[in-house]
């Protein structure tokens, strides 16, 4: 680990003057004398370790007071600041009753431990954990290499759909129950400017631009996350599996929100992690179930469609099994 | 040598107890009777040193801070083979920071280690393989300093895959033929086999009959092929010394398994005596069978301290340790058992190839050949180089692989003969221990619940299994033991032999106050240190069966010393004096007594000590076999692949149990590494690069709190009558059972056998779908 300067930021403006460069810049493009934000620092400490980045100075936004807090309002949603932490979401009360499968993904990130450190900026903000992107002895498309090792490789935790550039998969599993929410990211940059971003639009796809995951840009930060109110008749689930059950990454995640009319479903999102570079929706599966009742056929039925479109890699078609089993019994679980 | 009579407990409390006479040493202690007899042998006494570890006042190796004391660090090859044309090190010699740079010589980063200082640089054969060492003030600086390193490389061909390995053509990883030490971790390397390419062997182990009369013979043959992964060591505390190295001998604090082997190494490769070197392990943080020697990270930490004339440490990160330090070998494993109607087998044929990198000893264990009764046994164990770092010893080495496959066809031949896998056993296996603890653990695990073979309704299936294991009772008979009695009250057991943290130091205490009727706290055990009589390398389970006889008998040889000399103030003979309670009695006459401790305060001398050494064992030496049973239970999601081992019943042996409770500590270690090894760990390498690409515990799957199942142990009190304590190590056989006894459960589950570990998801539910 290299040595760097520290600086605890007392306000936003002054963390954004500070900050030359995000991980992915200083990932491309060099980290000599980047100003790197950190909130949680977990993240951030991983890629120093591994010694791909080598940033000059870390700027720690944790220490800026009024970033963190949840704020709940029936008609207005919800609101999370960027600085929570992911144990302060886990355990709030409104989040586990209005917001349940939100409430689920977080309880199954990371451990407790980390929980008590890690914010939901940070989680959202994260880089992915493809094994090839995390090795300095791998330069991939990624890190300005010229090839995906994953492709050909020890694909078996990546990507079964969009993979065809880079076949990484987005690491948060709370995105993935956000996604389903229909979230929307508050983004900040100088001078206070606010901008709110669709969670849909925050995450960037490799082929748009390889060396990055989300929207972010040098000289902006997530300062919260929203979640609009949901309704009486909206039920949610969230299922993660990974190779462990505890403290480990989703091989596969189904977050899914239905709005119901008795049994029918009127309106659903299906969103699930770890199958695309970043989180998706079934829309396939969505249509299908929208206007029928969920039992085990239709949600059975759902899952296949979720599916239709799958292109698995050498070692990775187990994902598919995976994705339809979960996207199933996440329907059943909601309802 | 005199010798003497002594009657023995012999056997097993409860089944089949009876006594034994042994003829024994004249200086050995009196026989102990059964565990229930005595006082601190045989309970769950609490470890000595829990408190020091608990409060972080333990002292490991990476603890250990010297005065003026530097920093190593090694630049180590990214090539998994090249040859170096040149190495400049200007630079980095002129690194204010840096004291000293070392290059390492020709055969040090392979199996065996010696400096030939570098007019030809080695070849490199493995990523990792160090290089350039550098001892600098910091951690950083070194960091930073190797930068200045320059090597110009000839990148050339490489090999990392075990089948691509065999193929006629592949890279070449050795020339000629090469040979290695077997390292004191139990596993056998067979000297003088040939090599053809990559592959060396076969090993032929002890034949036994004629296998192709035996198949003729068979009613039922099944033959299939296992196949296991590599699996790491993880132990918490990585592999390090420090190293202070003087004109006059060297001081080197060392994680390892054994103290006098690093010793002897260290002597030999810097040219002192071995009474010059002395090596401390107080404390250490795990070895798993990969901690043993110099390594080359030792010797690098020596030439810097002789260079920069200042104590040196250098203690591996997690990337190096899990890159260089040791692993477990994969194996592909054809096994062909041939048995009668009745059960009874009638021929065993193995032939087995694995990678153990650089290194050796990649074979199957001698499992197949001593678990059961067969008349006719053949083996071929072959090798094959691959450019990788060296593997090592892991716990059970060869056992594990080898009883994956011999347990998974015992169970398989059983379902043939449609005969209960449990009672298949009692038909096939003439162990006295083996059948009592399949009758305790079946009884507590409640095994005849077991149902069909995926009877279960709904995709989530329930299933049980069994597996068995033997494993040899090696012994170190070079294992010495002092006892130093004090006038000021201490008592003090001392060997250089060191505690793997499996509690060795609780156990020395415990036979030393069950000898002098003392309680263990009344003890203080020093060991660890090479000042100190040597003791037993902890490797191939011998550390308890070795060291505990040597001090007791040293606590008996001082008790004996001490009642010479306090027996006239008894008015009687030393012959007639014992001890119990904390006091020492006249035999018959109660009401004369002294306290322990009034009469160490009547020694002539401030001190008084006694040596003992392990002794032949009794009887006659013998290897014959620890045994266990394990039963486990497992939940396996039919339409995720997923696995969960809910329940493991053990059943174990161990000579006389010391301590119940650091035995069973023992073997919940051994399950979880099997749990670990059934279904998460495997080592991943990017065939493209040879580069290994989960090197940490984010990538490398070991299990957490989640994955560990309900344990149950049944520890067996089984008296042999070898030594003065009849104790038996652990470690090993508790190892050796679970992960098959997880297989055979998951295929009592599903009704569809794994024939390869681990057993993820995608091998579930690829297995489904062919079936």
């Amino acid at each position: 680990m290299n040595k760097f300067k520290w600086f605890n930021a007392q306000n936003i403006e002054e963390a954004l003057e500070r900050t030359n460069a995000t991980v992915s810049d200083a990932i491309n493009r060099g980290s000599a004398d980047s100003a790197i934000i950190k909130s949680g620092g977990i993240e951030l400490l991983d890629f120093i370790k591994e010694g791909i980045i080598e940033p000059a100075e870390i700027i720690n936004i944790k220490s800026i007071p009024g970033l963190e807090g949840i704020a709940f309002d029936r008609t207005a949603g919800l609101r999370i600041g960027a600085n929570t932490t992911l144990a302060d979401i886990e355990n709030n009360g409104d989040i586990k009753l209005q917001y349940l499968a939100l409430h689920q993904a977080v309880s199954k990130a990371a451990t407790p431990q980390l929980r008590n450190v890690s914010t939901l900026g940070g989680n959202i903000a994260q880089r992915t954990r493809c094994w090839y992107f995390r090795s300095i002895d791998h330069p991939c498309f990624r890190k300005g290499g010229t090839t995906c090792f994953a492709q050909n490789g020890e694909n078996q935790m990546h990507a079964i759909m969009n993979n065809g550039t880079c076949c990484s998969v987005h690491a948060s599993s709370v995105a993935t129950a956000l996604l389903a929410y229909g979230a929307t990211v508050e983004i900040t940059s100088r001078g206070g400017q606010k901008k709110d971003v669709s969670i849909d639009d925050f995450f960037v796809n490799p082929f748009t631009d390889i060396r990055r995951e989300s929207v972010l840009r040098r000289g902006e930060i997530i300062t919260a996350v929203n979640i609009p109110a949901q309704g009486k008749n909206v039920k949610s689930w969230y299922i993660k599996q990974g190779e462990r059950a505890s403290f480990d990454w989703a091989l596969a995640d189904v977050a899914v929100v239905v709005e119901l009319s008795g049994k029918r479903v009127r309106k659903a999102a299906i969103a699930m992690g770890a199958a695309s570079p970043v989180p998706v929706r079934s829309k396939a599966a969505e249509e299908f179930i929208t206007g029928k009742d969920i039992n085990a056929t239709t949600a059975a039925e759902a899952g296949q469609k979720a599916m239709e479109n799958a292109t698995p890699l050498a070692k990775n078609g187990y994902k598919v099994d995976l994705f339809k089993t979960i996207v199933k019994r996440a329907l059943l679980e909601s309802v | 040598m005199d010798k003497k009579t002594l009657i023995m407990p012999f056997g097993i409390p409860g089944h089949n107890l009876t006594q034994i006479e042994r003829e024994v040493p004249a200086d050995e202690p009196p026989a102990w009777p059964v565990n229930a007899e005595l006082k601190e042998v045989g309970k769950s006494v609490k470890r000595v040193d829990a408190r020091a570890k608990v409060t972080g006042q333990a002292k490991y190796t990476s603890d250990i801070q010297l005065p003026g004391m530097l920093y190593g660090k090694m630049l180590r090859s990214p090539y998994p083979h090249a040859r170096i044309r040149n190495i400049d090190t200007r630079q980095v010699e002129r690194h204010p920071g840096v004291l000293a740079v070392h290059i390492l010589g020709k055969d040090i980063s392979m199996a065996g280690s010696k400096d030939e200082s570098a007019d030809n640089y080695p070849e490199v054969k493995y990523i990792g393989q160090p290089i350039v060492g550098v001892a600098a003030l910091n951690d950083n600086t070194a960091i930073e300093a190797l930068k200045l390193v320059k090597i110009d490389y000839e990148v050339l061909p490489f090999v990392v895959d075990l089948e691509k390995a065999r193929m006629e053509g592949a890279p070449l990883v050795f020339e000629a033929p090469v040979e290695k030490e077997a390292s004191d971790g139990g596993e056998e390397i067979e000297k003088g086999l040939s090599l053809s390419g990559n592959v060396r062997g076969p090993s032929r182990g002890q034949p036994r009959g004629d296998t192709q009369k035996g198949f003729a013979e068979s009613d039922i043959v099944i033959e299939r092929t296992y196949v296991t992964q590599v699996h790491m060591h993880n132990p918490l505390e990585t592999h390090g010394v420090v190293v202070d190295w003087k004109p006059d001998g060297m001081l080197i604090y060392a994680s390892t398994q054994s103290t006098k082997g690093v010793r002897d190494e260290f002597a030999q490769l810097f040219g002192f005596r071995k009474s010059q070197v002395r090596v401390i392990t107080e404390y250490m943080g795990g070895g798993f069978g990969a901690k043993y020697g110099a390594g080359n990270f030792g010797v690098m930490a020596g030439h810097l301290s002789r260079k920069s004339g200042r104590p040196v440490r250098l203690m591996l990160d997690r990337k190096e340790e899990q890159l260089t330090a040791g692993f477990r070998p994969n194996s592909v494993h054809q096994l062909k058992i041939g048995a009668k109607k009745d059960g009874k087998l009638s021929a065993i044929q193995q032939r087995s190839y694995g990678t153990a990198g650089v290194g050796l000893g990649a074979g199957v264990g001698s499992i197949a050949q001593n678990m059961y009764e067969c008349p006719n046994f053949a083996t071929e164990q072959y090798d094959i180089f691959t450019h990788f770092s060296p593997g090592a010893a892991w716990r059970a080495p060869g056992a594990v692989q080898g009883a994956f496959g011999l347990e998974s066809l015992i169970d398989e031949i059983a379902e043939s003969l449609n005969i209960d896998p449990l009672k298949y056993r009692d038909i096939i296996d003439k162990s006295e221990v083996r059948k009592v603890e399949r009758q305790k653990g079946a009884e507590l695990f409640g095994w005849s619940k077991r149902k069909k073979a995926g009877s279960d309704p709904g995709p989530v299936k329930k299933g049980m299994g069994l597996a068995q294991s033997s494993w040899p009772r090696f012994t170190h008979l070079d294992s010495t033991a002092e006892v130093r009695l004090f006038r000021d009250g201490a008592v003090e057991v001392r060997s250089g032999v060191q505690d793997l943290g499996t509690g060795t130091k609780t156990i020395l205490a415990q036979v030393v106050a069950e000898e002098l009727g003392l309680k263990t706290e009344d003890i203080t055990v020093r060991i660890g240190d090479t000042l100190f009589p040597d003791g037993p390398p902890s490797g191939g389970s011998v550390t308890a069966g070795s060291i505990t006889p040597a001090a007791r008998n040293a606590a008996y040889q001082a008790k004996l010393k001490l009642f010479r000399q306090i027996a006239s103030k008894l008015d009687t003979t030393p012959d007639k004096l014992m001890t119990a309670d904390g006091k020492i009695y006249v035999t018959g006459e109660p009401s004369k007594n002294i306290s322990f401790a009034d009469a160490l305060k009547q020694m002539r001398t401030e001190q008084l000590t006694a040596e003992a050494s392990r002794s032949d064992d009794y009887g006659g030496m013998s290897r014959d076999d620890l045994g266990s049973v394990q039963f486990a239970e497992v939940t396996v999601d039919t339409e995720t692949g997923f696995v969960k081992v809910d329940r493991i019943v053990a059943a174990h042996s161990c000579g006389r149990p010391l301590n119940i409770a650091q035995i069973e500590s023992q073997i919940n270690g051994g399950i979880i590494h099997g749990i670990s090894y059934a279904l998460y760990e495997s080592r991943v390498i990017d065939d493209q690069t040879g580069q290994m690409i989960n090197v940490n515990f984010d990538q490398y799957k070991i299990p957490y709190a989640f994955e560990i199942p309900d344990i149950r142990t049944i520890i067996l009190e089984e008296y042999p009558a070898k030594s003065s304590t009849d104790a038996y190590g652990i470690g090993e056989p508790a190892n050796i059972a679970t992960a098959v006894a997880v297989t055979n459960a998951i295929y009592n589950a599903i009704g569809v056998r794994i024939f390869e570990l681990p057993v993820t998801p995608a091998k579930i539910l690829d297995a489904l779908k062919r079936a």
